[in-house]
């Protein structure tokens, strides 16, 4: 694929924020869990934060490509940052700009796009991963009131949310995924809570906590979409999530290889620098040539879905190729490091442990699978 | 042939299973968050025998054959790679290379304790520079009178902040490069040695790994461990032994994750049915045991092969490059059977994904075992 003279820019752009604002920061914030609301304000006025979002509401509204290349370039650096612009975007934004009703967008998508609150979305239950349509969350309507019960889990950025995208059965009679509605959610409603943020095994500055919902009232106009559209949505919405985090997952491994090509050229062992050594020669190699195919997946499903065509198989493809070679190249990269690699005085164990997340969140590789298989049989 | 383990080799196996369990499984995962150094458990485990296993009795040890090593290392890694860790450097590659190497004032004076778990060891040979290429080695040893002089950096050294006895590598004589390496025995209490830092790593959190400095430490001849000129032979020999050490550590960390996740699949329901009744799952499980069945039968061989006395170096390094490379494997597989749940530590298989990582990687990187193992195999 050939970027257009935009493209380039923006990634330019991106380049230069994450090499000024976010290497020097990256490993603190991996060791503090802490979020970094400072760069998180900056990236929206850099426009990141609105890449979803249309002009006239603030936004950039960016073409795919450009959205994944700022992804790529953010999480090449540090991976909590890209997971936090990926679901602010995709999955914050992206709802509610192409299915919610003007006052929807106009309440909530100006904010998002300078980042004076960020968008988030709450699908995941205790109970329903992989089988997200297995939703127990309930909406009851009461007058022309909706009243939300139920908890969700997993919900990344939802300490710094405005509103949360919630989906919630409305038809408690409907079977397995029918019956489920999606309702724009203020963070400040009554009733609503955002539990204790996650302790976990990398992309430890991204913020992922569990939601609780209390008798939560909502007006009648909070519904996004069409009552009983929430399953048709989230899928939507998931093909989309699908090409940002294999945007991530390509940053990642391009980190990770950037860093292991140049340690093997410096490191000297046996009187020589180990790239020399056919060994770690056809590892970068390897790494080179898998990178370069989650690329092109991926930049061919931004392509797909710019262009208006079915993209959902190209987007699964592209997470499963990306996520998997994100862990491949990693994890090589720390081989390449030894004993430095698995320290913290080197980025190559963070973006090991940041890689992990990309075969597991917004559909594991097993989901992908799925989504491929009955592709690829349907076809 | 045969596959049985003994009656001695289920009792230890049993009793190190119980000790796991109850002392240090409640335990772990706080060691791991605080990155806390287990001493009450390190002590523990000097009672039961299990830092000088192998050691004969009348040397302080529990006089146990190397397959008793590999399975009490085995279920006290289950628990705690941290605890495997400390407890494997302390009796391969301490208790060993003085037991084989020692004369009896020296397994007197320091392989007593070392093997009662009363003192704690450390083992150092990689520096800055000499990592895989481990003759590479610039810290010096100068004799003066009847004391040697060390001067040096070593890095990436297990129990290093902890241990009282050290067995330091030095260049006795650059100019003859392996050959003019010698292995000395230090204690942490001389003079011009020091701990420079802690490393702060991915996983194995408990368990220390400093950088240390010998600046003039003047060590007793009496102290010199074998000949002048055979420290390179005593360093390689010991890793040997090494391998089999962290293949069973390795073998531990498999055997938690792959029980973890088979029972999760059993419990965990998604579109309304076990996931263990997907086939996806279900092949998962399969790859996971088998691997994990190869990894402890490679093991097992070359602790057996140590047993009969003669070379296992082959053995042994085959044994510590699949059963490193089978717990990535098998611990990666078992966050994604967890998912969501396994990328947080709330369970304990992302620890486990963090401390397999390490097996692939010290007491000879996966690279240096396909040296060996390919050394080996094209002289035949």
């Amino acid at each position: 694929m050939i970027l257009n003279e935009n493209q380039k820019m923006i990634r330019q752009m991106a380049r230069d924020f994450a090499a000024s604002k976010l290497a020097p920061i990256a490993a603190e914030i991996d060791r503090s869990g802490e979020f970094p609301e400072t760069t998180v304000k900056e990236m929206g006025a850099l426009g990141f934060l609105g890449l979803a979002v249309p002009e006239a509401y603030g936004g950039v509204d960016s073409d795919i490509t450009s959205y994944a290349l700022v992804v790529e370039e953010i999480s090449r650096v540090c991976g909590s940052h890209g997971l936090t612009v990926a679901a602010h975007n995709s999955l914050g934004c992206w709802p509610i700009a192409h299915l919610g009703s003007d006052a929807q967008k106009q309440a909530w998508l100006p904010g998002a796009a300078t980042g004076e609150h960020l968008l988030s979305f709450g699908l995941t239950e205790a109970g329903a991963g992989s089988d997200a349509g297995g939703t127990r969350t309930t909406a009851v309507r009461d007058g022309d009131q909706w009243v939300l019960n139920g908890t969700k889990m997993w919900i990344t950025n939802s300490h710094y949310a405005g509103a949360i995208v919630i989906t919630a059965k409305t038809d408690l009679e409907a079977e397995g995924s029918r019956g489920i509605s999606a309702f724009v959610v203020p963070t400040d409603t009554p009733g609503f809570t955002v539990e204790k943020k996650e302790d976990k095994l990398g992309m430890r500055a991204s913020d992922t906590a569990p939601l609780t919902l209390e008798d939560v009232r909502l007006p009648a106009d909070a519904l996004l979409g069409e009552e009983g559209g929430g399953f048709k949505y989230f899928m939507m919405t998931l093909d989309g999530g699908r090409i940002s985090i294999a945007a991530v997952a390509l940053g990642l491994a391009v980190g990770a290889f950037d860093t292991a090509r140049v340690y093997a050229q410096e490191r000297h062992q046996f009187g020589r620098p180990i790239a020399s050594f056919q060994a770690i020669e056809f590892m970068l190699a390897d790494m080179a040539t898998q990178i370069e195919a989650a690329r092109q997946l991926t930049y061919e499903a931004c392509r797909l879905k710019d262009v208006g065509e079915s993209f959902g198989h190209m987007a699964a493809m592209a997470k499963l190729h990306a996520s998997e070679t994100a862990m491949f190249v990693t994890d090589r990269a720390i081989q390449i490091l030894g004993g430095y690699g698995y320290t913290t005085e080197y980025p190559a164990e963070r973006f090991y442990r940041d890689a992990k997340l990309c075969t597991i969140g917004e559909g594991t590789s097993e989901i992908q699978r799925m989504v491929i298989g009955r592709h690829v049989l349907t076809d | 042939m045969q596959f049985e383990l003994s009656e001695q080799q289920r009792m230890i196996r049993d009793m190190a299973r119980d000790f796991a369990n109850r002392e240090i499984v409640p335990i772990a995962a706080e060691l791991d968050a605080e990155e806390r150094f287990p001493k009450e458990i390190v002590k523990q485990m000097g009672e039961l025998g299990f830092m000088g296993m192998n050691v004969p009795e009348k040397w302080g040890g529990a006089g146990l054959d190397m397959v008793c090593y590999a399975l009490a290392m085995e279920e006290v890694s289950r628990a705690c790679a941290s605890c495997g860790v400390i407890m494997s450097v302390n009796n391969s590659l301490v208790c060993w290379p003085l037991e084989t190497y020692g004369d009896d004032a020296q397994r007197e004076k320091f392989l007593k304790p070392l093997a009662q778990g009363k003192l704690l060891g450390a083992y150092c040979l990689s520096e800055p520079g000499a990592g895989t290429d481990a003759a590479s080695q610039s810290t010096t040893a100068k004799l003066d009178g009847d004391t040697w002089v060390l001067n040096g950096m070593k890095n990436f050294i297990t129990n290093g902040a902890n241990a009282d006895v050290l067995i330091v590598f030095a260049q006795t004589d650059p100019a003859l490069k392996h050959k003019g390496i010698a292995a000395f025995i230090v204690e942490a209490t001389a003079e011009g040695f020091s701990v420079i830092r802690k490393e702060e790593k991915m996983g194995i959190r408990a368990s220390d790994t400093a950088q240390l400095a010998f600046d003039n430490v003047r060590v007793p001849a009496d102290q010199l461990l074998g000949q002048v000129g055979q420290g390179f032979k005593v360093a390689m020999s010991t890793l040997d032994g090494g391998r089999i050490g962290i293949a069973s550590q390795a073998l531990g960390v498999s055997a938690a994750a792959y029980e973890a996740a088979r029972l999760y699949s059993l419990q965990r329901e998604q579109f309304g049915r076990p996931i263990a009744k997907f086939q996806a799952i279900q092949w998962k499980i399969a790859d996971m045991a088998t691997r994990l069945e190869a990894a402890r039968l490679l093991t097992w061989r070359a602790a057996w092969a140590k047993d009969q006395g003669g070379r296992y170096s082959e053995e042994a390094a085959m044994a510590k490059l699949y059963a490193s490379e089978a717990s990535h494997f098998i611990t990666n597989e078992a966050v994604q059977v967890f998912g969501g749940n396994g990328y947080s530590k709330e369970y304990p298989v992302e620890r486990h994904f963090r401390d397999a990582k390490i097996t692939e990687i010290y007491e000879g990187t996966s690279e240096a075992q396909r040296m060996v193992i390919s050394a080996l195999e094209l002289k035949k």
